[in-house]
C-alpha cells in the first residue's frame, strides 16, 4: 500500500482539520490564521471549515492571544496558538512560562491546560538576527512544558494530533525551511506519542542524534559516509522535553560513538543535556568523548555567507563524525 | 430613603468583610511569628472590593486575582483554614502548599487563581470569558487586578481583544493608589484608571471602593450588561490599603496623616452603621458576628499549625498531568467534604459552537464595499 505523499505543511494542515472535526473543544488562533490562510499556509481553507470561532484573526499582540488562550485552556478548552514565528513568541513568552506551565502545580493539581503553542522555529532564509534562531532550548528548560520538535511531514501530523490531545501544555517548533517538502503521510488516525526518539537510519560504527531540520543535514552526511564505509545510525529525538533517554542509552551501547547535530547555539542547549545524559549513564560505553556540531556562538547575519558559515551543514556532521572515530584528516 | 437590601444581605457581607479583616490580622501576626514566610500582601482596608462584586454575582461565574488574593476566595466561601493552611505552607492547604500567599485557588468555588505577575492574569480572564460564550453559556468572569498593572501591555493588548469581540468580562482594577511603594500618580500619564477604557470603546466607570454596596451595585450592572452580550466593563474601585504593600514594607512613603485620614472611611463601620441607620440589625447582631468569626479564625490558624508539611514526593506531582490523571478537589481531600459543584467541561462531541467572531455575511459586504477580494 502506498501512502500519500504531502507536503510538512498539508501534514499539519490535515491534523488540524482532522482534530478539530473531532473535537469541537479545539481551536486555531493566530495572526493571519484564517481570511489569509496562514503565514506560512499551514491553516488553508480552516476558516471556510469552520467559522471565525474556531479559526480566529488575532492582533498582532502575541503577549494578549497567548495569554487569553491558556485561559481558555483553563476552563477546558484546547485551544492551538499559532505562533507566526517562534521570534515573535518571546513577547508571549511570560504567558507560556509564567502562567500554561505552572498553573498546575500553583494549584496543587487542581488545573490542567491543555493547550498547544505551535509555529516555525529555526534559521535561514537570509533574515537576519531577529528573524532566524533556534530557540527550542529556551523553552525545554520549563518543567511543566512539553516541547517537540518533528523532522518529517508523517511525523508532523502525527505529534500534532497527539500534542491536541495532550493534557498538557505542548510547545511545537516546526522547519520554518520544512514547510514545503514532502514525504509519505498515513492518513486519518495517525498518532506519534510525545516523548518517543526515532531511529531513522540504522547504523553500527557512530549514532548522528539530531532533530527537526538538521535531521536531513545528519541524513545527507550519514549517506556520504556510507559511500567511505562508515555506517552512521541517525537518531531523531523528535521530543525535546521530556527527552528519550532509554533510545539515546541504547544507540549510544550499540555504536560507542556520538555526534548531536543542534541548530542553535551551544552553551546551555539542549544537546549539553543529551551529553550529560550520555556521560552519566553510559560512560563506559563510549570509545570516544562526544562531539557536538552546533551553530556558531553569534548572531546571525543576512549576508549569504555568513549565515551558512553560522549553521551545521553535512560537511561540518562528517568532520565530527571522523573526529569521534579518530579517522585522519578531521 | 429606606434601604434596599435586607437584613441577611446585609449581614452575609459584613460577616464576609469582617471574616477578611480578622483574617488577614492573624495573618499577619503568624508572619511576625515566623509561621507564615514569602510576600503576604495584606487586604486590609480594601474588603468591600471583593465582597461587594462577589454577593452581585452567581456561584458559578469565575473569578481571578492578583497576588493581594486571600480577601476574594474567602468572600466566595472557601475554607478559610485551608487558605490560612496554604499560607503556612502547609500540605492541607488548596495548593498543597505549593503555591502559598500569592497563589490560591479553589476551583470548587471557581476562584481560579492568584498570579504573581503584575497584570499577567488579565488575559486569562479574557479567555476564560471567551470560553464561555464559545459553549453559550451566560456566565461571566470577573478579573482583579491593581493599579499599577494597568500600564502593563497585557493591560491594553485584552482590552483591545476583550472589546473588539464583545467577550463577558468585568475587570475591577482595584486602585490602592500605590505600586508597591510607588503612588500611581506618579507613574502614570492618565491616574483615572477607568478613562482608559474609552480607548477601546469599552465602558469604564469609577466606584467607590470604600463602599461594599456601591461595589454590589456596580458590578449587578456590570454583569446584567456582560451577559446581556454587550461587551466587557472596567470598574475602577477607589479604595486604600491600610497596611504596606507586603508585610516586607513599612510603608515610609506614605504620611501617617494620609493613612489616619483613610481609616475614616473604613468599609466595615460602614456598612455597619447603614444597617443599624436603617434598624436592619442591632449591635446584638454584630456582636455575634464578632464571636463567631473570631472562633472562625482561631480555628483557621489552628488547623494551618498542626497540620503536617506536605510530604517531599509531592515535589513530583502536579507538573504534568500523567494520563488518565484526575484533578485534585481539595476539600475533598483534606475535609472528606463531598464535592459537587467541580465543574464539568462539555466533551468536543458534545459541544455546538454557533459563535461567530466576525460574522461571514458582513464581513464580505465590508469588504465588497472597500473593493477587496477574498
Amino acid at each position: 500500500m502506498t501512502m500519500p505523499e504531502l507536503m510538512y505543511r498539508e501534514a499539519l494542515n490535515q491534523a488540524l482539520a482532522e482534530e478539530m472535526e473531532r473535537d469541537a473543544n479545539v481551536f486555531l488562533i493566530g495572526e493571519e490564521v484564517g481570511r489569509y490562510n496562514g503565514a506560512f499556509k499551514v491553516s488553508q481553507g480552516l476558516l471556510d471549515k469552520f467559522g471565525s470561532a474556531r479559526i480566529i484573526d488575532a492582533p498582532i499582540s502575541e503577549l494578549g492571544f497567548t495569554g487569553m488562550s491558556v485561559g481558555a485552556a483553563m476552563v477546558g478548552l484546547r485551544p492551538v496558538v499559532e505562533m507566526m514565528t517562534w521570534n515573535f513568541a518571546i513577547l508571549a513568552m511570560d504567558q507560556i512560562v509564567n502562567n500554561a506551565a505552572k498553573l498546575r502545580h500553583m494549584s496543587g493539581g487542581q488545573l490542567r491546560c491543555p493547550i498547544v503553542f505551535r509555529g516555525p522555529g529555526g534559521a535561514g532564509g537570509r533574515l537576519s538576527s531577529q528573524h532566524s534562531q533556534a530557540l527550542e532550548a529556551n523553552y525545554a528548560h520549563f518543567p511543566g512544558l512539553k516541547v517537540i520538535a518533528p523532522a518529517t511531514p508523517a511525523d508532523a501530523k502525527g505529534m500534532l494530533k497527539a500534542a491536541i490531545r495532550d493534557e498538557n501544555p505542548v510547545i511545537m517548533f516546526e522547519g520554518e525551511r520544512l514547510y514545503a517538502l514532502k514525504g509519505e503521510v498515513p492518513e486519518g488516525e495517525h498518532v506519534v506519542p510525545l516523548g518517543k526518539a526515532d531511529v531513522k537510519r540504522e547504523g553500527t560504527d557512530v549514532t548522528i542524534i539530531t532533530w527537526s531540520r538538521m535531521y536531513y543535514f545528519c541524513m545527507e552526511a550519514a549517506e556520504q559516509l556510507a559511500k567511505e564505509g562508515i555506517s552512521a545510525e541517525v537518531l531523531d529525538l523528535r521530543t525535546l522535553r521530556p527527552l528519550d533517554e532509554e533510545a539515546i542509552l541504547a544507540s549510544v551501547r550499540k555504536t560507542n560513538r556520538v555526534v548531536i547535530v543542534e541548530e542553535g547555539w551551544a552553551l546551555a542547549g539542549v544537546g549539553a543535556s543529551v551529553v550529560d545524559i550520555i556521560q552519566s549513564k553510559a560512560f563506559d560505553d563510549l570509545d570516544a568523548p562526544v562531539h557536538r556540531v552546533t551553530g556558531l556562538d553569534v548572531n546571525m547575519s543576512y549576508a549569504a555567507n555568513l549565515e551558512n558559515a553560522t549553521q551545521p551543514d553535512a560537511p561540518k556532521i562528517i568532520d565530527a563524525v571522523k573526529k569521534v572515530l579518530y579517522r585522519e584528516g578531521a | 430613603m429606606a434601604s434596599p437590601y435586607s437584613k441577611e444581605q446585609l449581614l452575609t457581607m459584613y460577616r464576609k468583610m469582617y471574616l477578611i479583616r480578622r483574617f488577614e490580622e492573624r495573618a499577619g501576626q503568624q508572619y511576625t511569628l515566623g509561621k507564615i514566610a514569602g510576600f503576604c500582601h495584606l487586604y486590609i482596608g480594601q474588603e468591600a472590593v471583593a465582597v461587594g462584586p462577589n454577593e452581585a454575582l452567581r456561584p458559578d461565574d469565575y473569578m481571578l486575582s492578583a497576588y493581594r488574593d486571600h480577601g476574594q476566595p474567602l468572600a466566595r466561601g472557601s475554607d478559610a483554614g485551608m487558605v490560612m493552611a496554604e499560607l503556612f505552607g502547609r500540605g492541607t492547604g488548596y495548593s498543597k502548599g505549593k503555591g502559598g500567599s500569592m497563589h490560591i485557588f479553589d476551583i470548587e468555588h471557581h476562584f481560579y487563581g492568584g498570579y504573581g505577575i503584575v497584570g499577567g492574569q488579565i488575559p486569562l480572564a479574557a479567555g476564560m470569558a471567551f470560553a464561555s460564550r464559545y459553549r453559550n453559556e451566560d456566565r461571566v468572569t470577573l478579573c482583579y487586578f491593581g493599579d499599577a498593572a494597568a500600564n502593563q501591555g497585557s493591560f491594553h493588548e485584552t482590552f483591545n481583544m476583550a472589546s473588539k469581540w464583545k467577550l463577558p468580562v468585568i475587570y475591577i482594577c482595584e486602585n490602592n493608589r500605590y505600586g508597591m511603594g510607588t503612588a500611581i500618580a506618579r507613574t502614570s500619564a492618565v491616574p483615572e484608571i477607568y478613562k482608559r477604557a474609552s480607548a477601546y470603546g469599552m465602558r469604564g466607570e469609577p466606584v467607590d471602593g470604600m463602599d461594599c454596596l456601591a461595589m454590589y451595585e456596580a458590578v449587578k450592572d456590570a454583569a446584567a450588561y456582560c451577559r446581556a452580550g454587550k461587551g466587557p466593563v472596567l470598574l475602577e474601585a477607589n479604595t486604600y490599603r491600610f497596611r504596606g504593600h507586603s508585610m516586607a514594607d513599612p510603608a515610609t512613603y506614605r504620611s501617617k496623616q494620609e493613612v489616619e485620614d483613610e481609616r475614616k472611611n473604613d468599609p466595615i463601620p460602614k456598612l455597619r452603621d447603614h444597617a443599624l441607620k436603617n434598624k436592619l440589625a442591632v449591635d446584638a447582631d454584630f456582636e455575634a458576628i464578632d464571636e463567631e468569626v473570631k472562633a472562625q479564625v482561631d480555628a483557621a490558624v489552628k488547623f494551618a499549625d498542626e497540620s503536617p508539611e506536605p510530604s517531599v514526593e509531592e515535589l513530583w506531582r502536579d507538573t504534568i498531568v500523567e494520563e488518565g490523571e484526575q484533578d485534585v478537589r481539595p476539600r475533598e481531600r483534606v475535609l472528606g467534604v463531598k464535592v459537587t459543584n467541580w465543574p464539568k467541561y462539555p466533551s468536543g462531541q458534545e459541544l455546538k459552537v454557533t459563535w461567530d467572531l466576525e460574522p461571514r455575511e458582513q464581513a464580505e459586504q465590508a469588504d465588497k464595499k472597500a473593493g477587496l477580494s477574498r
